[in-house]
């Protein structure tokens, strides 16, 4: 900062000049505030700050575009989560309606939100890209037992749109969880199949997301584009 | 209905009943009773918007935006805080002494809403009601030593923060206390200082004056029009264009004045009792729910009342010359409308310091106070006793070249 000058040692500082330099900082910037926009301050339910590339939310289960589940029990995730946080038990596929392509599939798969320590070792220990991070980061409950999130709530719908864990509730809103999706929705690894060789997919749903970068085009223009 | 119900008498021949209670309005009590709830109604809604402005403007300050949910932009969010405080639990430290316990938020309300009573907000107005002239002052109480009495209520007040201090039977209320006793000896001599300049400058400019020269009213009647009404036929052309207020030949106790109002009212940077960050809330850290509300209460009218006394004295109070002209009920409100800016822009200066300057040291709040302040209202006063005195007996014998 060039407004910072180290006074010479024993030199006499004039407390009139000093204090009608820091208040002209301080009218300076109240100006800048109000006729400028100048605050910093984002007012959070109203908008979103935007989220870092790979942002670490909350976990989701993906499924295949033809609406099998991409978790095939494996318990990989367990066994890397150092939080221990992660419980999975697999069981074989009904052979007449297969869950999962393979040959098991994720019978039961609970997250316990309060342990997660979001450090994404599941997503990197699944083989199947089946669980990933999402941009969703509203997991605040009023009860232990609804910080453990269950299958029902961590697997995706068929088209994509994670679930809520209370959807029902007037402070849960649905709409963000529709904001956006690539990941979930994927197929190709880039994501989404009608933008494999793109990069204008968004990575992962929730709000706050980055706009596209220069030359890409943007989500929702590409999503038309596919119609 | 009988005038009697209003007045001691029946009612005369030709008398309605509007008349009557006309008449009856105009009582003294009834006229006191009025402003006295006039007022209070204006101080608590200034208060409303005065906590809603400072934290709006510090925040602007800071880079921030302040209070935005409760109502547009956040202005209603000083009546939710209200509306939490009076139904939050309140609780009493077991080891309080219960009486002064109690008793501490009252003195600290009643003294900060006293002082407002010789504050003149608006012009006075002539009116002829039943046939008779009669004059209403827009000041609640017009004492002849209103000067005197701020000093008074002032230092009374410095007892609400000492008993909540002592009373609470913890430290850091206690300790808060202590600083604040200290510091509101130290300042109120400056303070006193400062408002005695005032005074004796006044007495300079009150050609043949009446007898009241401590009156707030009076101080600011004599600050009418422009300092060529003071300075009369040697002064330039252009003192035409200066408002007759104090604040120009009296610069350095107005900045006296400001400073002492500043730590009187425990405002940064002399919040020393109220330290957050060294003794938590200071004195009123075992207070809660609505006690709390009430110091936090008294602490903005005292802001308020210290602003408005300011701007009466130094300032002009409701005087702006090309207001001063203007008669009826349109220049009183405007007088009044002059008297609420004033108030406002030395409130701005106090939120401005506030934002922008650390809190002082405790020695360094000693210093100000002892080694500066108070020797230079007193050479301020020796000085202007000698031209004073100079003015009214001429100079000594003995000085040469006189």
């Amino acid at each position: 900062m060039s407004d910072l000058q180290v006074p010479k040692e024993g030199a006499i500082q004039s407390p009139v000049k000093n204090l009608a330099k820091g208040m002209a900082v301080t009218l300076r910037h109240m100006f800048k505030t109000i006729f400028r926009g100048g605050a910093i301050t984002q007012q959070y339910p109203k908008e979103f700050r935007q989220k870092p590339d790979r942002f670490h939310g909350r976990h989701v289960l993906n499924r295949y575009p033809d609406g099998m589940e991409k978790c095939i029990g494996c318990e990989l995730c367990a066994g890397a989560c150092p939080a221990r946080c992660i419980y999975v038990r697999g069981a074989d596929n009904p052979t007449d309606e297969p869950v999962s392509p393979g040959e098991r599939f994720g019978f039961v798969y609970e997250i316990n939100m309060l342990r997660c320590v979001f450090c994404a070792l599941c997503v990197e220990a699944c083989p199947t890209e089946a669980i990933t991070m999402t941009n969703l980061f509203e997991m605040s409950t009023t009860n232990r037992s609804d910080a453990i999130y269950a299958k029902a709530e961590l697997l995706v719908d068929e088209d994509g749109t994670p679930n809520h864990m209370f959807p029902d509730d007037e402070l849960a809103s649905m709409e963000e969880l529709t904001e956006a999706d690539g990941w979930m929705r994927a197929t190709a690894s880039q994501g989404r199949a009608a933008y494999d060789g793109t990069l204008a997919w968004t990575p992962s749903a929730g709000v706050g997301l980055r706009p596209s970068e220069s030359g890409q085009v943007s989500g929702e223009t590409a999503s038309e584009e596919e119609e | 209905m009988d005038c009697a119900w209003f007045e001691t008498r029946s009612r005369t021949e030709g008398e309605t009943l509007m008349d009557c209670l006309t008449e009856f309005l105009l009582t003294d009590w009834v006229y006191a009773t009025v402003s006295v709830v006039v007022v209070f109604v204006i101080l608590l809604n200034i208060t409303i918007l005065m906590v809603w402005l400072e934290r709006k403007i510090v925040a602007d300050m800071q880079d921030r935006l302040g209070p935005m949910r409760a109502g547009p932009f956040g202005i209603l969010q000083t009546v939710a805080d209200g509306i939490k405080l009076l139904f939050k639990e309140q609780i009493m430290p077991s080891r309080a002494e219960k009486w002064v316990y109690l008793l501490a938020p009252a003195i600290a309300v009643i003294t900060a809403f006293l002082m407002f009573l010789v504050v003149p907000i608006a012009k006075p107005i002539s009116v002829l009601i039943n046939g008779q002239i009669r004059t209403l002052d827009f000041v609640v109480m017009d004492l002849n030593i209103g000067v005197l009495y701020v000093l008074a209520i002032s230092s009374i007040a410095v007892y609400a923060v000492v008993l909540a201090g002592w009373s609470s039977g913890s430290k850091y209320p206690l300790l808060g206390g202590v600083r604040a006793t200290a510091q509101a000896i130290s300042y109120e001599a400056a303070m006193g200082l400062s408002l005695v300049s005032v005074v004796m400058y006044s007495s300079l400019a009150d050609i043949g004056g009446v007898n009241n020269g401590l009156s707030v009213s009076h101080l600011v009647e004599l600050q009418s029009g422009t300092l060529e009404n003071i300075f009369g036929g040697r002064a330039a052309f252009l003192l035409k264009f200066v408002p007759a207020w104090n604040v120009w030949p009296l610069i350095i106790p107005f900045a006296i004045f400001i400073i002492a109002a500043l730590a009187e009212t425990n405002r940064a940077p002399f919040d020393l009792a109220e330290a957050e960050q060294e003794i938590v809330g200071g004195f009123h850290t075992e207070y809660s729910g609505m006690r709390f509300a009430m110091f936090f209460l008294a602490e903005y009218v005292n802001i308020f009342t210290m602003s408005a006394v300011g701007a009466s004295l130094f300032l002009g109070g409701y005087h702006f010359p090309p207001f001063d002209g203007l008669v009826g009920w349109l220049g009183v409100f405007l007088s009044f409308g002059v008297f609420i800016t004033k108030v406002m822009a030395i409130f701005f200066l106090f939120i401005w310091l506030r934002a922008s300057v650390p809190r002082f040291r405790y020695d360094q709040l000693m210093t100000l106070g002892w080694k500066r302040l108070i020797p230079i209202g007193l050479v301020w006063l020796v000085a202007s006793t000698l031209v004073l005195g100079v003015r009214q007996f001429g100079f000594p014998d003995w000085v040469p070249f006189a």
